[in-house]
């Protein structure tokens, strides 16, 4: 036998192992990547759900009314206002 | 020990030799034998599997952006749906499945069967749009072979009626139809992605294999918008539409400072969230769309060209007596025979006979460079579908009566959204600002319209007006300074000419006077003829939007003597507390 193809030989069966290693790999990480990126997006969805959430009970109208009805509360007059403005440094 | 002679080992080695190579044949042979059996002999299983597990690219829809006002809140926002669909061909459901389907779905009973068979050549139908991820998990627990789901985004709009306008809305396929959404519909939508996918036997994704290219959520947008504001514009002039009895209205309001506008309201309205609620133009944005004749409003103008002029001061007087004037064949009047008045007074009574009179000294051609540079006539750029240019007549010689009646606002079309762009300038020393429904990064240079001496005096009249004295005492703001001015137009009627009985109320005016902030315009459409002057009607709409949009700004109060005011000294951080 050529003595030249031992060597090569090796090297071909190392690379081979290397494409299953690598090929291998590359699968878990896609694995790994999916499920980031299903949980990226679940976690959007609910993000998303949450301000729309936050926005609806934030309302203007209904913030107010809770305000006056429930809450008795009443805007006060600019005339019983009292304005507290910063004078020069002393 | 045994001796090993050489013959020996030549013999041990050639054993060896032979027995690997036959091992290495027996590998091979084995190796052949299966690809013999897998491609030649169990061709046709094989074929089957490697059509159930196919590859294929699908696309992937990109999120909209949101639209936020200028603090943040969320004024429209996309949340995941699904949309069911199926394959006629395939979809061959049982009298029990057909059910299960049909409650799953939530869609009246017959319908499907009545889809299936309307689309029997297709292979593709809706069964329902737009569902929620646990309704459509409910469905594909069923496990029907040839239905399938499609991710989608429905959009939001948590502010209901009061921002409909300015928002406007998408259609079932994500793509803007009015308002923001149609004008920023590119810098929204984002870009299609595509992704390749492993599907099985029922075309399901089972695995994403690659992404072809990528996907691009569309961006957010920031709009000028104050969403506090804009509900409290709302609340007041839907309150003053109902009370009136009138068949619409808009309010404006514009940061005086930066010409941004931070309220766009406008009456009849329409809830974005509920397409089927559209109907017959509610979804006009009347505020950009719908040109009026500004009347008495422009008047401000008119004076400022006569100061300018030079041939008058606030203090020159102009007859006005006998409360008529006929002018080529056209009379003016006023409401009543208010005498000789000062040019000041002329505004604060808002005499048509006085501002005529003062306009007829100046040419026509003047006056409609003013009415021009105030940008009567011009779109305002502002970033919203279908703004009106308004109408602004450039006639080379001009009648007696058009000359006139232009100088108090008749024969002179604008929008809202024009005359408020108008008072922004007397509010910020005469000068113009390009208007925004974006919220700005950067200040944008304006350009000088009116001399900061005439704004100065013009302003101190419409501070007037708003007095005891004056055409608009509803709109004053307590412990503020508020100028402004009032106008009342008789509307054109079908029939052609002027209709003797509607009329558009209007206020323009901005707060604090002595150093303006807001700019607010509220039209008040056909209000009923009990009352329908602009002081009466849209005057104090003006104060209770300018009280709360003050207060809530925490714009501290310039008129000295109703305020109380405690000025703390600042107390140096080293002197301790």
């Amino acid at each position: 036998m050529n003595k030249t193809l031992i060597p090569i030989f090796f090297i071909v069966f190392i690379s081979a192992m290397a494409v299953v290693f690598v090929r291998s790999a590359n699968r878990q990480s896609f694995l790994i990547l999916q499920a980031v990126t299903l949980e990226r997006d679940r976690l959007s969805e609910e993000w998303g759900r949450l301000q729309l959430e936050n926005a609806t009970w934030s309302l203007h109208d209904l913030i107010e009314n809770e305000a006056r009805q429930r809450l008795d509360m009443i805007a006060p007059n600019p005339t019983e206002t009292i304005v507290l403005r910063l004078g020069p440094r002393l | 020990m045994r001796k090993i002679g050489p013959s020996q080992i030549l013999g041990e080695i050639q054993v060896r030799h032979w027995a690997v190579l036959g091992l290495l044949v027996l590998g091979m042979m084995l190796l052949l034998v299966r690809a013999l059996q897998l491609q030649v002999l169990d061709n046709g299983r094989l074929q089957a599997e490697g059509r159930a597990r196919q590859l294929g690219a699908i696309a992937v829809k990109p999120v909209r952006g949101r639209i936020l006002d200028r603090r943040g809140e969320v004024l429209a926002i996309s949340t995941p749906v699904d949309s069911i669909w199926a394959d006629p061909n395939i979809l061959k459901p049982s009298e029990s499945e057909l059910k299960a389907l049909t409650e799953a779905l939530g869609v009246l009973p017959g319908q499907i069967e009545k889809l299936l068979q309307r689309y029997s050549d297709r292979k593709f139908v809706y069964l329902r749009r737009h569902l929620s991820p646990e309704a459509t998990h409910n469905v594909l627990s069923l496990n029907l072979p040839g239905v399938y789901t499609q991710r989608e985004y429905r959009r939001y709009y948590p502010s209901g009626l009061s921002a409909g306008h300015i928002l406007g809305f998408t259609n079932i396929d994500d793509q803007g139809q009015e308002g923001i959404e149609k004008a920023f519909d590119k810098h929204l939508s984002g870009v299609e992605g595509r992704k390749r996918v492993l599907r099985d036997a029922r075309r399901r994704i089972v695995q994403d294999v690659d992404s072809v290219k990528p996907v691009y959520h569309g961006r957010d947008l920031v709009l000028s918008i104050d969403l506090r504001l804009q509900a409290i514009a709302h609340r007041y002039l839907a309150e003053a539409v109902h009370i009136n009895n009138a068949i619409g209205g808009s309010a404006l309001l514009l940061d005086s400072k930066t010409s941004e506008v931070l309220a766009m309201v406008n009456l009849p309205d329409f809830n974005p969230n509920d397409r089927s609620d559209i109907s017959n133009g509610h979804f006009r944005n009347r505020s950009i769309t719908d040109v009026f004749e500004p009347g008495s409003t422009v008047k401000p103008f008119t004076m400022s060209l006569a100061l300018s002029s030079g041939s008058f001061t606030p203090d020159s007087v102009v007859e006005t007596s006998p409360g008529y004037y006929r002018i080529g064949g056209w009379t003016i009047h006023d409401i009543k025979d208010y005498g000789d008045l000062s040019l000041s007074r002329v505004l604060i009574k808002s005499s048509n006979i006085g501002t005529a009179k003062i306009a007829m000294e100046m040419t026509p051609h003047e006056l409609h460079k003013t009415f021009f540079d105030i940008g009567f006539g011009q779109i305002t750029g502002v970033e919203l579908p279908g703004e009106q240019s308004g109408m602004l007549p450039n006639r080379s010689r001009w009648r007696a009566s058009e000359h006139a009646s232009l100088a108090y606002g008749y024969g002179v079309a604008v929008t809202s959204l024009q005359l408020a762009r108008a008072y922004a300038i007397l509010a910020s020393d005469g000068v113009m600002l390009p208007i925004s429904i974006r919220k700005r990064q950067e200040e944008s240079p304006g350009h000088r319209v009116i001399p900061e001496d005439v704004v100065a005096d013009i302003n101190k009249m419409l501070e007037k007006v708003v007095s005891p004295e004056g055409t608009a005492q509803l709109a004053s703001v307590p412990a503020y300074r508020v100028a402004g001015k009032t106008g009342t137009v008789r509307k054109l009627s079908t029939e052609g000419g002027y209709a003797t009985d509607s009329y558009q109320a209007l206020f323009a005016g901005f707060a604090p006077a002595s150093d303006p902030r807001f700019v607010l315009v509220v039209l008040i459409d056909e209000p009923s003829l009990d009352r329908y002057y602009g002081g009466e009607v849209a005057a104090p709409v003006f104060s209770k939007i300018m009280t709360d949009v003050l207060r809530l700004r925490g714009v501290p109060g310039d008129r000295e003597s109703n305020i109380n005011q405690i000025v703390f000294s600042h107390l140096d951080s080293d002197m301790g507390a």
